[in-house]
């Protein structure tokens, strides 16, 4: 239960974090891949959470387990592969186009935008295809 | 390249992106989770009972947070300028990408990168490279 209520407000935390940093409008993303207009305040957002998230991370590290006794699940994977590039591409591709990833999809689904509910339902129907077509070969969590 | 000095919010940015850094720590020292949000969403889609509350409460945090903010302050304005059938196409290729890379800005572009992630920093550099094609070229 305490897991459940501290797993709820961190994941607050982190949607009023996406609508006062701007980024949970879309147009105002993709005034960052604007070559012509750019408006840079996407980097600052990185800034700011990887200012935090370094140091914090760094410290978490030295943790046994965390505060409520799980162990730490950090990825594990170190290699370079073809899913890793081509994944990652497809997602930039898609980024690129709408302005959208998965956290803004979430709060413009909250906020009741048709728009965001229609994304939001694309990216679970791309989801459930990688579980389908994908996974088998390149699992992981 | 030229700044649009209108749209550049360099404070209300950097103060977000603190909320979002803290919140990824946070996750992880109280409950030892990475906060990559396509990996929460997607493992949302597989049988883990276990793990199926704290999933489903993290994405509820999120998708409650502008009903909750506009409570307190008026909520930002949102422009989604994709007509309907391409954010149908932008949103299958995020899925599907995002869970084929292992990661999406969250996962890669924040917890990766701070955990100084080789995986991550190349991960972050396709999809920043591959979003600034998309937008250049259209």
């Amino acid at each position: 239960m305490t897991r459940t209520v501290i797993a709820f407000l961190v994941g607050l935390l982190f949607g009023i974090g996406l609508l006062v940093s701007g980024m949970a409008n879309p147009q105002k993303v993709l005034g960052f891949f604007n070559v012509h207009h750019w408006d840079p305040s996407l980097a600052l957002v990185m800034a700011g959470a990887i200012g935090v998230a370094l140091p914090g991370f760094a410290l978490a590290g030295r943790l046994d387990k965390s505060v409520f006794g799980e162990a730490l699940q950090l990825p594990k994977a170190r290699h370079i592969d073809r899913p890793l590039i081509v994944g990652s591409a497809l997602f930039g591709f898609g980024w690129g186009l709408a302005g959208i990833c998965p956290g803004p999809a979430l709060v413009l689904s909250g906020a009741g935008e048709f728009k965001g509910m229609l994304f939001m339902l694309s990216m679970l129907c791309g989801m459930i295809i990688f579980e389908k077509v994908a996974a088998g070969p390149t699992a992981r969590t | 390249m030229a700044i649009d000095e209108l749209a550049f919010t360099p404070l209300q940015s950097l103060v977000g992106g603190v909320l979002i850094g803290s919140a990824a720590v946070l996750l992880l020292v109280l409950l030892g989770r990475i906060a990559g949000i396509s990996g929460i969403v997607g493992g949302l889609l597989k049988w883990r009972p276990d793990e199926l509350g704290w999933r489903l409460a993290f994405v509820f945090g999120i998708a409650l947070a502008p009903v909750l903010f506009g409570l307190i302050a008026s909520p930002p304005s949102v422009e989604i300028s994709a007509g309907n059938p391409l954010l149908i196409v932008a949103g299958l290729l995020v899925g599907f990408g995002a869970r084929l890379g292992s990661g999406c800005t969250s996962g890669h572009g924040v917890c990766g990168l701070a955990r100084l992630s080789r995986r991550s920093l190349v991960a972050t550099l396709v999809f920043m490279a591959t979003a600034f094609l998309t937008q250049f070229l259209r």
